[in-house]
């Protein structure tokens, strides 16, 4: 869409500098020094997804199905080399099984999880896995933290961080649908 | 009783198939999939550059691509077998665009599960493993039934600069079990404490 200039109101506000909440967690992430990410594509991720793509420090592997990613992690801790994980709600109950694999080995694991299924969801689908996700990761001995508000997602992923590669448990950061924006959906 | 390899058996033995691809490893690093691949590599003799897993089933590949993206000065080697690469054949896809060029999947085929009491496996039948990883885009693909192949392969699991699959056709027996370290803290930490990642 184009605009004409001369329609530009009298009086326009000083442009918005704060920092997009996405680009804060990916400099948290690369503060930590993760080098894969692994995701399964989310509109919530796709700047996450962009940025790791673009990183020539960060290897972006893109996985079929969310449990995938639990084996990447564990591999690239055996080889000294930090993961974290990108995947929406959906995906979790995938992960279940396989986060056994992390609890057995105290493999470090941080899973960065975009929420569908509350929050002005438009498809009733979603709602069953998206209900339960947290109680599913809790079930399996997972630490999980919730973000609400903006300006609490790149300390939230920090302590994820920090508590997981410390020698603590699986950690997931959940991104509820309020923060990222109920998808819409134009029919 | 397993049958002996070479002649004309089209199957090969399963500890023999694992002693050819660990002999003189040098270093090596080995990820085997839940139940017999992990009993062979132990038979072969524990080893700190071995990662077995005790479950997981279905990620042993995936570990892999892991283990090898993050350690490129080493060769990586997945033994498995067909039902563990079964339960995670999207693993594959997910390989097949990566590539890694020095990770190397062995998956051991008898078509059946033989940890739950030989029931077939869908390779007995219709699915080929091979087909399976070059549609996924792996180039280097090997289908073996004779030791003179597997040695071929085990060679090259050492050197080539590029992902190699191979499926490795093999006798459905159960040798007795040979058990490694079963603590799952134990073998992570062991092996990042091998292999200098600690």
């Amino acid at each position: 869409m184009t605009e004409d200039a001369s329609a530009a109101p009298e009086h326009t506000l000083p442009e918005d500098t704060t920092p997009d909440w996405r680009d804060e967690i990916f400099a948290v992430l690369k503060a930590a020094n993760i080098r894969q990410i692994g995701y399964v594509p989310d509109a919530g991720h796709a700047r996450l997804i962009e940025l790791s793509r673009a990183d020539p420090a960060i290897r972006a592997v893109p996985l079929t199905s969310e449990e995938e990613g639990i084996g990447l992690a564990a591999g690239a801790w055996l080889g000294g080399q930090r993961a974290a994980l990108l995947m929406q709600s959906s995906g979790v109950g995938n992960c279940i099984n396989m986060l056994g694999l992390s609890k057995s080995c105290r493999f470090p694991l941080v899973m960065l999880v975009t929420m569908r299924g509350e929050w002005g969801e438009f498809n009733p689908w979603q709602v069953p896995m998206g209900s339960k996700t947290q109680a599913a990761l809790e079930l399996m001995d997972v630490l999980v933290y919730r973000v609400e508000r903006p300006g609490d997602a790149a300390e939230t992923v920090a302590a994820a961080l920090d508590i997981s590669f410390n020698g603590g448990p699986a950690a997931a950061v959940l991104l509820s649908q309020r923060l990222i924006g109920a998808k819409r959906w134009v029919k | 009783m397993s049958a002996p390899s070479g002649g004309n058996d089209p199957r090969l033995d399963r500890r023999e198939a694992m002693r050819l691809l660990l002999a003189d490893r040098g270093e090596l690093l080995l990820v085997t999939g839940l139940g017999s691949t992990t009993w062979d590599a132990a038979a072969s003799g524990d080893n700190a550059r071995n990662f077995y897993l005790w479950g997981a089933m279905g990620a042993a590949a995936m570990i892999g691509l892991g283990l090898a993206i993050a350690r490129p000065d080493r060769r990586v080697l997945v033994v498995t077998g067909d039902g563990e690469m079964l339960m995670g054949l999207g693993a594959l896809a997910t390989i097949g665009l990566q590539c890694p060029p020095n990770l190397a999947i062995a998956v051991f085929d008898n078509g059946h599960y033989g940890e739950t009491g030989m029931q077939a496996s869908h390779t007995e039948a219709t699915t080929s493993l091979c087909g399976v990883a070059r549609a996924c885009g792996i180039g280097a693909v090997f289908d073996i039934a004779d030791m003179a192949a597997l040695g071929d392969f085990a060679r090259h699991a050492r050197t080539a600069e590029r992902t190699l699959f191979a499926r490795v056709a093999i006798v459905a027996d159960e040798p007795p079990r040979v058990l490694p370290p079963r603590d799952g803290v134990f073998l992570k930490d062991r092996f990042r404490r091998a292999t200098g990642a600690e």
